[in-house]
Formats: C-alpha cells, sequence, structure tokens
C-alpha cells in the first residue's frame, strides 16, 4: 500500500511538474540544485571527467548559471540526454536549462515552445572522412554512407545537401556521439557528419587523429546554444545575462584571477562595476543578489578563459576562435550593455 | 429469485449496501469504477492543462508536414520532400517486413529445435537444450547489440574486395558479399516487367501479384490432387502415386512464369564507396533478423516440445502397431493432435516478435519506432500526439495477429459435437 501511495505521489508529481514551470528561479532555489540537461558525452563540451565530475564548454555555462543563482558552480544535477529525448527533458521540466550544443531555429523557438538564451558558440556542419579514401569535397561523397545523430539539425541539412548536390547517400542513423565514433571508426560508415566542433572533440580522442581529415565544406549555421522553456521569462533572462556576462567579462578583461581585486578595489569603468555590482541594482532585476555575476564569473572564468580550458587551441580538440572571438576581434560575440 | 427476496426489498436500508452479499459485490464495482473514472478525467484534465500551460495544442496537422529527413531502407518510394505520414508509413513497413521475416524464420527454427531436443540422439538432444538455454536466459536486446557488434567490427569493409589483391572476396560464386555495413545478396529482375500498380499511396508490383497468384493456383491444384488421391485411396484402398504429378505442378508454371517475365539474378557488384545491385541487409535489419529468430526460436522449441510430449506415448504406439513409420506417425498423428497445444502460446510469441521489432532502436533500424516515435517526434515536437499514434498503431497490429492466429486456433481445435 505505501509503495502504491508512493508511485501515485510520484506521478502525480511527475505531472504535475509541468505546470509549476512559472517561476523555475523559485524551484531551483528551493531544491538548491540546477538541472542541467547536457550531452551523452561529446570531450571538451560536456563529458565527465576520470573523477566523474562533469567538465566541458557547455557545463561551464551550468556551473556559471548554479554559481549566479546558488552562489555554487557545483550545485548542478547533469541529466544525460540524446538527440532525441533532449526536448522533452526540458519540456516536461526534468531539466531547467539544456546546454547540449543544440542549434537555434526558429521551429524549435517557436513550434517547440522553447526560449533560446542566446549563442555560446557558432557553429557550421561538416565532414569528417578517413584520409585514406583519397576524398578531398563533400561533393564527392556520391553512394557514401554517412553516420548521423538522429533528432537532430544535421539530419536535415545533410539530407538538403545531398538533394541539392543530386548527390546519393545512405544514411546510418546512430543515437549518440560514442555510437557514431565506434561505428565510423570501424569502418561501417565512410563519413561521419555533425557540427565541426563535434567532429574536432570526437577527433582529439581518436589514437590517430592524423589519419582524419574534415572536409573544407561547412554546409549550414548552426549556432549553439543553451535554451529554456518558453513562459518563464524571469528564467529566461537570467540565463541570458549569465551568458552575458561571460562574454562581457572577457571584453572588459575580468578573469577568475583578478576578479576580486577589481570587486575590492572597483574599476574606472562604470560598466564593469555595474556587471560586479559595485553600482547599480543590476542584480535585483534579474530576481538575484547584486554580486550574481562574480559568482558566475569565477566558476570557470570569462568566456575566453571557459573556451581556452575546454575546447581551444592548448586542449586536444584545438579549435580555433574564429567566429567565437569578440567583436572587437573579428568575431561574432556581442554582448549587450549592462545598465 | 424468490417471492421472498421481492417481501422483503421494500425494507431496504443501506447498511445492506455494504453487508449484505447480494448487493456488496455492486457497490464495490460502483466504488471501482467511479475510482477508475475519476482517475481518467484527473489524467485527461491534466494533460490538458498542462498543454495549456506549455501553449501547444493537439493537432495530428504534422503528418502532412514535409518531413526533411531520409530513411535508409524503404519498401515504397520516400524522398525527404516527402510527408512525416508517409515516413511513418516507411517505418510502418520496415516493422512489419522484420515482423514477418522473424515468426517465420522463428517458426522454423523453434519446430526444428523443438522436434530435434526430443532426439534419441544423446548429443544432438543435448545441443539444442543448450541453445534453448543459453537464448532464453539472456536478454534478446543484449543479442542484437552482439550481433551488430560482430557484424560491424568483424566483418571486411566494402574497399577490402577493391583491386588485385583484395583480402576479402564474394561468396557463393560472387553473389553474396558480406561486409561490415550488412550482407549483399543477388535480387530478382524482370527483363520484361509488367509494371506497377498504382494504388494512391504506394505501389505493387504486378510481377509479385502475378508470382502469388500462379503459387495459389498451384496449391490449389495441389490441394486438389490430394483430395482425389484420398478418395481414389478410400474406394480401391490404394493411394494412386502422386509424387511427381506435384512436382509437376509446381514446377511447370514457375518456370513458364520465370521465362514469361525474363526472370534473372541482379548480382552485387563494387561500385563508389559500397556494393551497388542486389538486395541490400544492413548490418541493424540483419541484427534484428538474426536475433529476434534465435530468441523468439528457442521459446518456440520449448513450446513445440511441451506439445508432443502432451500426445500421450500410447498415440504413436498405436501408430507404431498398424505399421507408420515414424515420419508418418509424427505428421499424421502426433503434430496435428500437438498443435492444438502449441498454438495458444506461438500467438503470445508472435505478437512478442513484432512489440520486439521496437527494440530496433538498439542498433538504428528504421522502423516504426525510429522514423514516427523517433525522428518526426524530435523534429516537430509533437510528443504526445506521435506517442498515442504509435501506441494505437502497436495495438492494432498486435490485436490483428491475435485475431487471425485465434481463427487459426478455432479451425484446428478438436471439433466437439
Amino acid at each position: 500500500m505505501k509503495k502504491s501511495v508512493f508511485l501515485g505521489t510520484l506521478s502525480f508529481a511527475a505531472l504535475a511538474a509541468g505546470i509549476s514551470q512559472a517561476a523555475t528561479l523559485d524551484d531551483v532555489k528551493a531544491r538548491g540544485s540546477l538541472n542541467c540537461g547536457v550531452s551523452t558525452g561529446v570531450n571538451g563540451f560536456s563529458a565527465p571527467d576520470a573523477q566523474g565530475v562533469w567538465q566541458g564548454f557547455d557545463v561551464a555555462i551550468c556551473r556559471a548559471v548554479a554559481a549566479a543563482v546558488l552562489k555554487d558552480p557545483m550545485k548542478v544535477n547533469f541529466i544525460s540526454t540524446t538527440g532525441q529525448t533532449r526536448f522533452t527533458a526540458l519540456a516536461s521540466g526534468e531539466v531547467d536549462i539544456l546546454a547540449r550544443n543544440t542549434t537555434w531555429t526558429l521551429s524549435r523557438d517557436a513550434d517547440l515552445k522553447f526560449t533560446f538564451i542566446g549563442v555560446n558558440y557558432y557553429d557550421g556542419q561538416g565532414f569528417m572522412v578517413k584520409k585514406d579514401l583519397g576524398v578531398t569535397s563533400a561533393k564527392d561523397l556520391e553512394g557514401a554512407t554517412v553516420c548521423i545523430q538522429t533528432g537532430t539539425t544535421t539530419e536535415l541539412n545533410l539530407a538538403d545537401f545531398f538533394k541539392a548536390n543530386n548527390l546519393k547517400y545512405e544514411p546510418v542513423p546512430v543515437e549518440t556521439n560514442a555510437e557514431a565514433q565506434q561505428q565510423y571508426l570501424a569502418g561501417a560508415c565512410d563519413v561521419y557528419t555533425t557540427d565541426a566542433s563535434g567532429l574536432a572533440a570526437t577527433r582529439g580522442g581518436f589514437a590517430d587523429a592524423a589519419n582524419h581529415i574534415i572536409l573544407p565544406e561547412i554546409i549550414s549555421k548552426e549556432p549553439l546554444g543553451p535554451l529554456v522553456r518558453q513562459g518563464d521569462d524571469q528564467w529566461s533572462d537570467i540565463g541570458r545575462w549569465v551568458l552575458n556576462a561571460l562574454v562581457g567579462a572577457e571584453e572588459y578583461g575580468v578573469t577568475a584571477a583578478n576578479i576580486d581585486e577589481m570587486t575590492a578595489t572597483g574599476s574606472e569603468n562604470p560598466e564593469i562595476n555595474r556587471l560586479l555590482g559595485k553600482e547599480g541594482e543590476l542584480g535585483a532585476m534579474l530576481g538575484l543578489d547584486n554580486d550574481w555575476a562574480i559568482h558566475a564569473i569565477k566558476a570557470g572564468g570569462n568566456y575566453g578563459e571557459v573556451f581556452e580550458a575546454t575546447i581551444g587551441e592548448q586542449t586536444p580538440i584545438g579549435l580555433a576562435r574564429g567566429l567565437n572571438a569578440q567583436w572587437t576581434q573579428g568575431g561574432l560575440l556581442y554582448a549587450p550593455p549592462f545598465r | 429469485m424468490t417471492p421472498g427476496t421481492d417481501a422483503r426489498s421494500g425494507d431496504f436500508r443501506l447498511s445492506m449496501l455494504l453487508y449484505d452479499t447480494r448487493y456488496r459485490s455492486f457497490t464495490l464495482q460502483f466504488i471501482a469504477l467511479v475510482l477508475v473514472a475519476l482517475a481518467g478525467w484527473w489524467l485527461v484534465a491534466n494533460t490538458v492543462a498542462n498543454l495549456k500551460a506549455l501553449g501547444k495544442d493537439f493537432s495530428f496537422g504534422f503528418l502532412t508536414v514535409r518531413s526533411g529527413y531520409d530513411i535508409n531502407q524503404r519498401l515504397i518510394e520516400y524522398t525527404s520532400d516527402s510527408s512525416h505520414g508517409r515516413a511513418m508509413l516507411v517505418g510502418l513497413l520496415n516493422t512489419l517486413l522484420l515482423a514477418a521475416l522473424s515468426c517465420v524464420t522463428a517458426t522454423i527454427v523453434g519446430v526444428f529445435a523443438g522436434v530435434l531436443r526430443l532426439s534419441e540422439n544423446w548429443l544432438i538432444s543435448r545441443l539444442i537444450g543448450f541453445y534453448v538455454e543459453i537464448f532464453r536466459n539472456i536478454p534478446l536486446v543484449l543479442w542484437i547489440l552482439l550481433i551488430f557488434a560482430v557484424m560491424t567490427e568483424s566483418m571486411p569493409p566494402p574497399n577490402a574486395f577493391r583491386g588485385e589483391n583484395a583480402t576479402s572476396s564474394m561468396l557463393f560464386f560472387d553473389s553474396v558479399a558480406i561486409t561490415n555495413r550488412g550482407v549483399y545478396v543477388p535480387e530478382p529482375l524482370f527483363d520484361r516487367s509488367l509494371g506497377n500498380i498504382d494504388l494512391g499511396v504506394f505501389l505493387v508490383s504486378i510481377d509479385l501479384l502475378a508470382i502469388i497468384a500462379v503459387l495459389s493456383v498451384c496449391f490449389w491444384a495441389w490441394r486438389r490432387l490430394k483430395t482425389q488421391a484420398s478418395a481414389v485411396q478410400n474406394a480401391t484402398g490404394v493411394r494412386p502415386t502422386t509424387w511427381w504429378k506435384s512436382i509437376l505442378i509446381f514446377v511447370v508454371p514457375l518456370v513458364a512464369l520465370k521465362l514469361a517475365l525474363g526472370f534473372h539474378l541482379g548480382m552485387p557488384e563494387l561500385r563508389g564507396f559500397n556494393f551497388a545491385g542486389g538486395t541490400y541487409m544492413r548490418n541493424s535489419f540483419f541484427a534484428m533478423w538474426v536475433a529476434l529468430t534465435l530468441y523468439t526460436g528457442a521459446f518456440i522449441a520449448e513450446t513445440v516440445r511441451g506439445g508432443i510430449l502432451a500426445i500421450s506415448r500410447g498415440q504413436s504406439e498405436a501408430a507404431f502397431a498398424l505399421g507408420l513409420r515414424p515420419g508418418r506417425t509424427m505428421s499424421l498423428v502426433i503434430l496435428p493432435q500437438a498443435l492444438r497445444v502449441i498454438i495458444p502460446p506461438m500467438i503470445s510469441q508472435y505478437l512478442n516478435i513484432t512489440k520486439n521489432t521496437s527494440l530496433a532502436l538498439a542498433v538504428g533500424y528504421m522502423d516504426l519506432r525510429a522514423t514516427l516515435g523517433g525522428i518526426t517526434i524530435n523534429q516537430t515536437g509533437r510528443e504526445l500526439e506521435g506517442m498515442l499514434l504509435l501506441m494505437l498503431t502497436y495495438l492494432v497490429i498486435s490485436l490483428i495477429i491475435s485475431m487471425v492466429m485465434n481463427w487459426y486456433n478455432a479451425r484446428v481445435r478438436l471439433k466437439e459435437r
């Protein structure tokens, strides 16, 4: 009897979770931890390290949000989702924020009822092949077998690309990056296609990384960003401005190392003072304490520091900043003003 | 009811609903009904409220929208320009193909294994026992993954077949190629094809219909031959020789049809990245088919063994005493009776096969769950509608299988008059 009452309560809680979505911030504070949806493991973006602690570029966003809201970047429950389960997990309230290299598209924004809180990585879809195949262009892939993660925009881009170029191909649907990697290395597919950053991350994990090339064609725009449920504007504002704070901090030269000093002494630049809560009430406007951005930046450093630590050129992933440089450096990162 | 109860019905008290055994069951059933209805109402109301809170409507309009994704195995015409509804149909046909083929092969494997397990030969019966126990007691999904992994990891890639000193070669006079992407076998081709009939939803090959028609006529003629032979046997006591007539009945029309249609086999050959031509059984399909066959075959073997053991030994002894050979004893005496015991549990096995095809998600076979329940749901965000449709489809397939099998069961059942 007790068990059935328990199960009943559980299912009630699960069903009621959808209704109580209006105040995600209160839920997170009451729970004392942030539920964050991540991938099942993509090196550099979201994967557990040898100690079982989640690390990566997407993970850093979750840690920054948790730090801003709960003042502790470690208070995050990471929930692994596949390409197919991620949206259901977010829509059902299982996760508060989804940071899983997800492409921002109109239909996901409008039809799936989500709100993208920004772009944390500007990407595009590429192809990886083995060098000894002798292929130099994606146009040479007539009749090739292509491994593709199902339930992604890459699946649709792939269909469009081959149709537009009047090429035939054989799609091999796989569920996760790990599965794709295994099939690709076994030679069960000639090509692996996903976001170019994901290809670099996957190749970084190969023993013979030099024997694989990423073809020059980038066949799509893939602005990857974290997203939340639509309809809770306070929560989406928090996510959006935590991301902006990381980007802005890099622009203004605020790093994890100098942030304590800057907070203590204040800065010549009033923008930095507002960001760090020395002036104005920006935190209160978001429903947070005024030191929210300090915690967020301390969690893993500013955007540039996070990038270099997780996927930058010093890491095995070895991605250049490219489009993901600050607007002052010729990139697309541009944080709106903090005022 | 006796008149006495009518007389006492006047002094009905409310407590009798609980304490009078005549009413108690009604009371309890009524309460249960109300509770179930309340639970149902609560679920529906909750769903409606949650959908509203999410700002989502409930509509199946997505089925007519362009799908935008490709499906590797398709039995009917499909491109990324087709609709989600058609993608669902492609997936449904893939599910049905896998289920039908698995049912046939699992039955064959199961019947053979079931009979062989009763063999007098110690080695054979123990070997089959080993097969049954090892397949019955390990989860199906592990078998699927194992076969899939063996295929992808240990078979040669297509380019191993290339060049002067190829490391791999095709089997059976260059007609079958086993690669790490799947198995290529020859395909039937017709020089003078009769074309297709357009049913609006999909095309049906007239060649296939012609083959089915000719086969049914052959079968009908063969049945008549048998009936006539039995009639002669009943009248004269001597059964006329029918074996060469039987062979002629099947061979002559089929050979004639083959010549008329210009039938030949299309061999797979290496072209570009992959083999082209021939019928391509993908790894995912192959792994599913083999695993479902061997796994369910083990269960069917036990059912068949149980059915045969249920027939008392006296039956076969009596048949031997009449001078029937063991083969005839099996086919004329034991199996017809054993079938009555075997068929009801077989219905469950066929239903299991059909439902277990949805384990295809482990290896990426594009069945109904992968198209409608996977990519379509994911691209359109219609989880509720998609899942309801998916459940309904599996329910309908299963009910149809039960119906057909129950009808067959009623036919072979012992007729008691």
